[in-house]
């Protein structure tokens, strides 16, 4: 069940898009992410979804497992999408007591849903395509400049590695836990809010004591093995900026222009 | 309370590329009161196969009868299964939560409704069953206690559910000798005094046909083999093959067997062996002396 959250999970796979710098992976993403919320019509959209999903037919990951991504936000999706239908005023299509519905109402709605779901498909082919180790090296050479700022791009870098590094082991761990309260009868789904709050206490308490067992044994073991930080620290892999990688940009530069263009349309 | 398993299969990530099947096809029957050991080697699908047999995993498809009561179906009672088959996970001290021993061992029955004076009687039991000392122990923090004694509090947690049916996944890893020992009379003793029907999974051989009744052998979920202990650590190449092995006097015994056929190599027992080996070398030496 916790197995199948698919947010930010990577999908293993050699197609073109994986192979790509994740600098030029991240700045792409950034950049459809801005756009995102440059564009002011369903044309923009449209050009939009017509480019990501270029993206992900290139990338050889199957929509089925983009779209079960999905599901954890819909609930966030349906609710932006009702707050706005009934919030927004302008010619009125339909009333009945209380409720109104506008056409603004309605074309506002569509937008913001139409809007979030794209950030999050466009923002998972990074995290699907990206080994979380290169994603994380890519953020590190990018963020280096501001080290003269005093910005720590290394420790920073390597936190988050960690952090990736552990969310599986501690859903792991989360679901061990949870089976065996399980097995003692333990019962997380019935009941009322509060009695379902204290449920918990018996899967957050070992859990806590999990991963700090676990963060102990990690900072004992890169002691052993001398790690010091960033100075001086050379990669077993350097990601290289390649010929694909400015293709791509260009490529990805030029769609960008083109849905910031239908502003104007 | 039998147990009566028929053609259960079980996948996990069905439909991505990671998939694996975990077990396929499986089928057994146990019997009332019989102590059986299961091994097969990381990740041939015991601790799966397990998870069943209490219904925290569903089969894909197949059937799970425990004493007559179908657990597959759908709408199932779960703290009913929970009541008569314990679970002991590998690891168990890692879901000791309360701040004393006394609360973390009550956990287990209070979720099934026990209250009161049951409730305390049921813990002190079952702390005492697992040979530790209740009224020195219960007030401490589960935390502070070896690593042996936590081990035993997490299998108490479990017995206080009073199972008729008592599934231990590896429990001495990772114990010293002394503490493998002493858990491992506990659990004969829960076997024969309590009469409890048990599954018990280990890498150690010698424990296994120490006190099993019959072993079952888990190949890449597979049953490959399920018969008596004896039978199956006579297959001593199979399960090499398959990354196990046997007791280690049985070993040797069969090494011996490989440098002169005339030795019995299908050995299961230090007295047994003992005679066999005394035997051969008086009747050498009676041949030397006549030549």
């Amino acid at each position: 069940m916790i197995r199948d959250i698919t947010l930010g999970q990577y999908f293993p796979g050699n197609s073109k898009v994986h192979k790509l710098d994740a600098r030029t992976k991240i700045i792409a993403t950034i950049m459809f992410i801005v756009e995102l919320f440059i564009v002011n019509n369903f044309y923009g959209f449209a050009l939009a979804t017509a480019t990501m999903f270029m993206i992900i037919k290139v990338s050889k990951v199957p929509v089925r497992f983009m779209v079960k991504g999905l599901k954890p936000i819909f609930i966030i999706i349906i609710f932006t999408f009702v707050i706005n239908v009934f919030m927004v005023d302008g010619t009125i299509l339909f009333h009945w007591k209380f409720i109104t519905i506008s056409y603004e109402g309605l074309y506002r709605a569509f937008f913001m849903a139409a809007r979030l779901i794209l950030l999050i498909l466009g923002s998972s082919i990074l995290t699907l395509t990206t080994k979380p180790l290169s994603l994380t090296d890519g953020i590190e050479k990018l963020l280096r400049p501001l080290n003269k700022i005093g910005l720590p791009s290394h420790e920073i870098a390597m936190m988050m590695t960690i952090a990736l590094r552990f969310i599986p082991t501690l859903l792991e761990e989360t679901d061990k836990i949870m089976k065996a309260q399980q097995a003692r009868g333990a019962d997380f789904e019935s009941g009322s809010v509060i009695h379902r709050a204290k449920s918990l206490i018996p899967i957050l308490v070992p859990l806590f004591i999990s991963a700090f067992r676990i963060a102990q044994d990690l900072a004992m073991a890169m002691e052993a093995r001398c790690y010091k930080g960033g100075k001086g620290r050379t990669r077993m892999n350097e990601i290289k900026f390649t010929r694909s990688d400015i293709y791509a940009s260009v490529f990805l530069a030029a769609f960008l222009a083109m849905i910031i263009g239908t502003r104007y349309i | 309370m039998s147990i009566e398993v028929k053609n259960i299969n079980h996948i996990y990530a069905e439909g991505l590329p990671f998939e694996t099947v975990a077990l396929n096809d499986i089928s057994f029957n146990i019997d009332d009161g019989k102590f059986v050991g299961i091994i097969g080697h990381t990740g041939s699908g015991k601790s799966t196969l397990l998870q069943h047999l209490n219904g925290l995993l569903k089969p894909k498809s197949g059937s799970i009868t425990v004493d007559g009561v179908d657990i597959t179906a759908p709408g199932k009672k779960m703290t009913e299964i929970r009541k008569k088959v314990g679970l002991v996970f590998q690891y168990p001290e890692y879901q000791l939560f309360e701040e004393t021993v006394e609360k973390d061992v009550a956990f287990g029955p209070k979720n099934l409704g026990m209250q009161g004076e049951e409730l305390e009687a049921t813990v002190k039991e079952a702390i005492e069953l697992v040979g530790l000392d209740f009224e020195e122990i219960k007030e401490r923090s589960p935390f502070d206690l070896s690593g042996g004694q936590k081990r035993r509090v997490a299998i108490a947690g479990v017995i206080a559910m009073k199972p008729k049916i008592l599934i231990l996944d590896e429990p001495t890893a990772g114990l010293d000798p002394k503490a493998h020992r002493e858990l491992l009379s506990t659990i004969k003793k829960l076997h024969k005094n309590e009469k409890l029907t048990i599954l018990f999974v280990s890498h150690n051989m010698d424990d296994i046909m120490e006190m099993a009744d019959s072993v079952m052998v888990l190949e890449n979920g597979t049953l490959v083999m399920n018969d008596s202990p004896e039978r199956v650590f006579s297959r001593w190449e199979e399960l090499e093959k398959i990354g196990l092995n046997v007791p280690q006097i049985t070993e040797l015994m069969k090494k011996l067997e490989k440098k002169d056929s005339s030795i019995e190599g299908n050995v299961f027992d230090m007295e047994k062996a003992a005679s066999i080996i005394k035997n051969y070398i008086n009747s050498k030496e009676s041949k030397a002396q006549n030549d």
